[in-house]
């Protein structure tokens, strides 16, 4: 293979970020998995973040049509997939116009010149060209006629029409990139063998114009140097790339062997959320019964039905699906059946932004539905805790009988990372509240001291015959109760049985520093953002700054108000206008709680939380 | 598994320790009556039924039932039900349903159970108005009816449940008066041993916000002549005297004397219910004289469950993944020293 004859001498590099871009139908999702899948097996540590259109194939060369694959990797710990890249591949004029903020001034922007036609340069309303006008002085760029150069590699191979081989020209960016960062082309040519196994001619085309950029790049002048970057220090262990989604989907595969309850997936299809569902619909044997429902409530309500019956059940969706599943999540909580509902984040309100991030869904899923009807709710934080937090997730459900939100969120749901693999054998036991068999004096609603949990019995069990509802019921034996007194007692105790978790969960810890001048506060998929950023002012010199991020949002972890004390000053960061925040200043009215807020479908970049809290610890 | 027992169970065995609370008088005792009657000559054993019902009058129903059951929310008991098979195809489930719970508020889940075929039986109260919220119009109410909420007379046409549901691809549809509990007991045997989403509408009385709007058809006096109570492989005959019956001329079902005009017992329909094609049963739905009841469809088909089954136990078959180590280390993985 050609990296035995690499010559050059690479440039030794911490960590690079990389952009793809072009149209939404140009295969950089693709392109982009494949680098990162590359560079992981490599040993880097890497974030992605893929960001692409609503519309699965917007008209082509149009602004709103472009589709972006980031991805940072480094031989240092890497949180985020970054804000500013070092190298931008644009396949087309639109590309480049909606990327080039984000090129750090004197990087490398690829383009593919035979996309700059006059009919695209116009789709991306440039007034002239941008190769020609002097507008990317400040960046080097290197020009590539890409789509000939693939046209005449592909010449003589046969059996290829005119799309496959145009289309093919993205694998031509990728072979450059490969070479420029000393990377291997082996796993993405096994790749193509797999996925082409019936096309064996797309499995030629393919390798041959990966290898005709990478020996392009080799052979062209245009590049001065080629960079490496090493293998991370990464805990040992057997690895695997994985997306926020599949860890999700995975998580509850490992609880339901865990627990021994087959899962039950009731759900409707919903961008970011859909991932989990057809993740979940290749593993029927396991025993996993995924059901596409009519609608986002027969969605939930099979899964309540489902669980009615003895399953792990769990529905999946996204903010809007959140609003619609309302009641049912209520009813869920009164019967006290185990369920969870994962809400994969989107930008909203209504519609909203469906394929962009967002944390707006906390304050619907903490108190968005009639009556008293506390849940617990969970936020997973990076793509690969999302496995951790499904897991606990269905724990947390089962053992203390009661609906469980697990809140992700397009960013991470998306974003993939390095995960060590966790066996099922690693994982805690999960104890559940089944009884099976009558006992003297039995009823429904007899409850765990401890939790509070009451008693689970399944239809099929001689003699626990009995019946559950919406209706309030006696606190004892179940039935239809409208006493005063009563509904006041199981309104308490349905709120009490929440507050007990808190026995189950841990405690919140601060990194970088325990005490200070400011503690930044985030919870869920702001994570990677905010650990890095105070990571990079800790190393500036700045050690007043502690960092504390929530996992557990209902209920908060036990000693919430003793790390709050422990700061002059407090900033709670959120892609939403300060909704965790409001939960706190409720909880705790001790503290004078800042915020920090973005609401533009986009994860917090570094550059502007450093300048925030620089200026709060001023 | 089998879950039948002998015939142990009386109808006491099915009756809770709830005080049945509707109006005097209401069909829906007579309901209730019947489904303990006919659960024990089913036989299926009482800790495998589970009643589930929605939101109205006749959703109480679960709770007089000595069974496992669930009262839930309006108009989502056909979606908990097949969720409840789904995940345990052994139980025998019911769904408790009234005119506005299945078709108004829950009229997508009732669509949709009936087009996926899953095991359940349906139980539908249609009274042609809302009880429970004390007199407005339903979704089956008709023009002109004066209403709580409607008090000009209700200008939304009517659904007629049978037509809906054969046009959701039904399998079994079946219609009964909310007075006659021998013919309803003996309905309620047939949906359930029906593998397949069974529906049985009973044209149930409100004596309430509705009284009397069944009786040209139900009253006692005027029944036999007014009602069709249709068999499986009989002639579609009816009558006091036993003279009347069906045939089609054209594309119209046509009432005919027997023993008039050279018209014998040899020239009546013969009910099919089996039949796959439902333009007859359609017909016969949408027949006003004589009001058809009985089991008018019942069409066997493979169910969903068994559909699903078929699919994992294939899958099972031909998958190296038996434990989720076997997945999650399977594919790109890679050591970190």
């Amino acid at each position: 293979m050609a990296t035995t004859e690499i010559k050059h001498q690479p440039e030794v590099l911490e960590a690079v970020i990389i952009r793809f871009v072009g149209d939404s139908g140009d295969g950089m999702q693709l392109t982009g998995t494949q680098f990162s899948d590359t560079s992981a097996m490599f040993g880097n540590d890497i974030a992605t973040f893929p960001n692409y259109p609503a519309e699965i194939r917007a008209p082509q060369g149009s602004l709103y049509g472009v589709s972006g694959f980031q991805v940072h990797i480094g031989s240092v710990e890497i949180s985020t997939p970054g804000d500013e890249v070092d190298l931008l591949v644009a396949m087309n004029p639109a590309g480049l116009k909606t990327n080039l903020h984000a090129v750090k001034p004197g990087h490398t922007i690829i383009v593919d010149t035979d996309a700059f036609t006059k009919k695209n340069l116009e789709k991306a309303q440039y007034d002239s060209n941008p190769l020609e006008d002097g507008s990317l002085e400040n960046y080097r760029v290197i020009e590539v006629t890409m789509t000939s150069l693939t046209k005449e590699a592909l010449k003589d191979v046969e059996g290829l029409d005119n799309k496959s081989i145009t289309r093919s020209k993205n694998m031509f960016a990728l072979g450059m990139v490969y070479w420029m960062y000393d990377r291997s082309t082996d796993h993405t040519i096994a790749f193509f063998k797999n996925k082409f196994k019936t096309k064996p001619q797309l499995i030629e085309a393919n390798t041959k114009v990966l290898n005709t950029g990478y020996y392009f790049a080799e052979t062209l002048e245009l590049i001065p140097n080629s960079y490496t970057v090493a293998p991370a220090k990464m805990e040992s262990g057997t690895y695997r790339i994985i997306m926020g989604n599949t860890a999700t989907a995975w998580g509850f595969l490992a609880a339901s062997e865990k627990c021994g309850l087959d899962l039950f997936l009731g759900s409707y299809p919903i961008t970011p959320a859909s991932d989990i569902l057809h993740e979940l619909a290749k593993h029927k044997h396991f025993g996993v019964k995924t059901f596409q429902a009519e609608d986002e409530i027969a969605g939930i309500t099979s899964a309540i039905g489902a669980s009615f019956a003895g399953n792990l059940a769990i529905t999946t969706t996204s903010g809007p699906g959140l609003a619609l599943k309302g009641e049912a999540l209520g009813l869920a909580m009164m019967i006290e059946m185990p369920l969870v509902v994962v809400n994969v984040q989107r930008g909203g309100p209504s519609t909203g932004l469906p394929t962009k991030t967002e944390q707006s869904d906390l304050l619907q899923t903490l108190y968005g539905r009639n009556g008293e009807s506390p849940v617990i709710v969970l936020a997973a934080s990076t793509p690969s805790n999302c496995f951790d937090f499904a897991y606990e997730a269905a724990k947390l459900t089962i053992e203390h009988m009661t609906p469980v939100v697990l809140l992700s969120d397009g960013y991470i749901a998306n974003g993939s990372a390095p995960w060590k693999i966790k066996s099922v054998s690693d994982m805690p036991d999960i104890n559940n509240n089944i009884i099976h068999k009558a006992k003297e004096n039995w009823h429904p609603y007899d409850r765990n001291e401890k939790t509070l949990a009451r008693d689970w019995a399944i239809p099929g069990t001689p003699g626990l015959e009995h019946r559950v509802g919406g209706l309030e019921k006696d606190r004892i034996s179940g039935n239809v109760s409208y006493v005063p007194d009563n509904h006041e007692y199981m309104v308490n105790i349905r709120a009490e049985k929440i507050m007990r978790v808190q026995n189950s969960i841990p405690e919140l810890t601060t990194a970088f520093s325990d005490e200070g001048d400011l503690l930044v506060i985030g919870w869920g998929g702001t994570y990677g953002s905010l650990y890095s950023t105070v990571k990079h002012i800790k190393e500036e010199g700045f050690n007043t700054i502690g960092f504390a991020h929530f996992n557990y949002i209902n209920p908060l972890p036990k000693n919430t108000a003793e790390v709050l004390k422990r700061f002059k000053k407090i900033v709670v960061c959120e892609l939403n206008n300060g909704q965790f925040a409001k939960v706190l200043k409720l909880n705790f009215n001790d503290f004078n709680i800042l915020q920090f807020n973005k609401i533009q479908g986009l994860p917090f970049g570094n550059e502007e939380l450093v300048q925030k809290f620089k200026q709060l610890v001023k | 598994m089998d879950t039948t027992v002998e015939n142990k169970y009386t109808f006491k065995d099915f009756a809770s320790d709830q005080e049945v609370r509707w109006c005097p008088g209401c069909d829906d005792y007579v309901i209730l009556r019947a489904m303990q009657k006919a659960l024990p000559e089913i036989g299926v054993k009482k800790e495998d039924i589970v009643f589930i019902s929605g939101i109205g009058c006749s959703s109480r129903f679960p709770y007089y039932m000595d069974t496992y059951g669930m009262h839930s929310i309006h108009g989502r008991a056909p979606a908990i039900a097949t969720g409840t098979k789904l995940a345990n195809p052994n139980l025998s489930v019911w769904v408790i349903t009234g005119d506005g719970d299945s078709m108004a508020i829950g009229g997508n889940h009732f669509i949709h159970a009936l087009r996926r075929n899953v095991d359940l039986n349906i139980l539908l109260f249609n009274n042609e108005i809302y009880g429970l919220t004390k007199g407005q119009f339903s979704p089956t109410s008709l023009v002109g009816q004066k209403t709580k909420s409607s008090p000009y007379g209700n200008t939304q046409p009517p659904f007629s449940a049978g037509e809906l549901a054969i046009g959701a691809q039904a399998r079994f549809f079946a219609r009964i008066g909310g007075n006659t509990p021998k013919e309803m007991t003996q309905i309620f045997i047939e949906a359930e041993k029906f593998k397949g989403t069974s529906l049985i509408e009973v044209m149930q009385n409100c004596p309430i916000f509705n009284d009397g709007c069944f009786d040209q058809f139900t009253d006692k006096a005027v029944r036999a002549d007014k009602q069709l109570f249709v068999e499986h492989g009989k002639p579609m005959i009816f009558g006091k005297d036993r003279n009347q019956g069906l045939v089609l001329n054209g594309l119209k079902l046509e009432v005919v004397a027997i023993g008039e005009n050279n018209i014998t017992e040899e020239d009546i329909l013969v009910h099919d219910a089996k039949e796959q094609d439902p333009t007859l049963h359609q017909m016969l739905v949408r027949l006003d004289y004589p009001k058809v009841m009985g089991v008018i469809r019942s069409f066997n088909d493979i169910t969903l469950e068994e559909r699903k089954d078929a699919q994992t136990q294939e899958v099972k078959s031909n998958s190296k993944f038996r434990k989720t180590d076997d997945l999650f280390f399977s594919g790109d993985i890679y050591e970190v020293e």
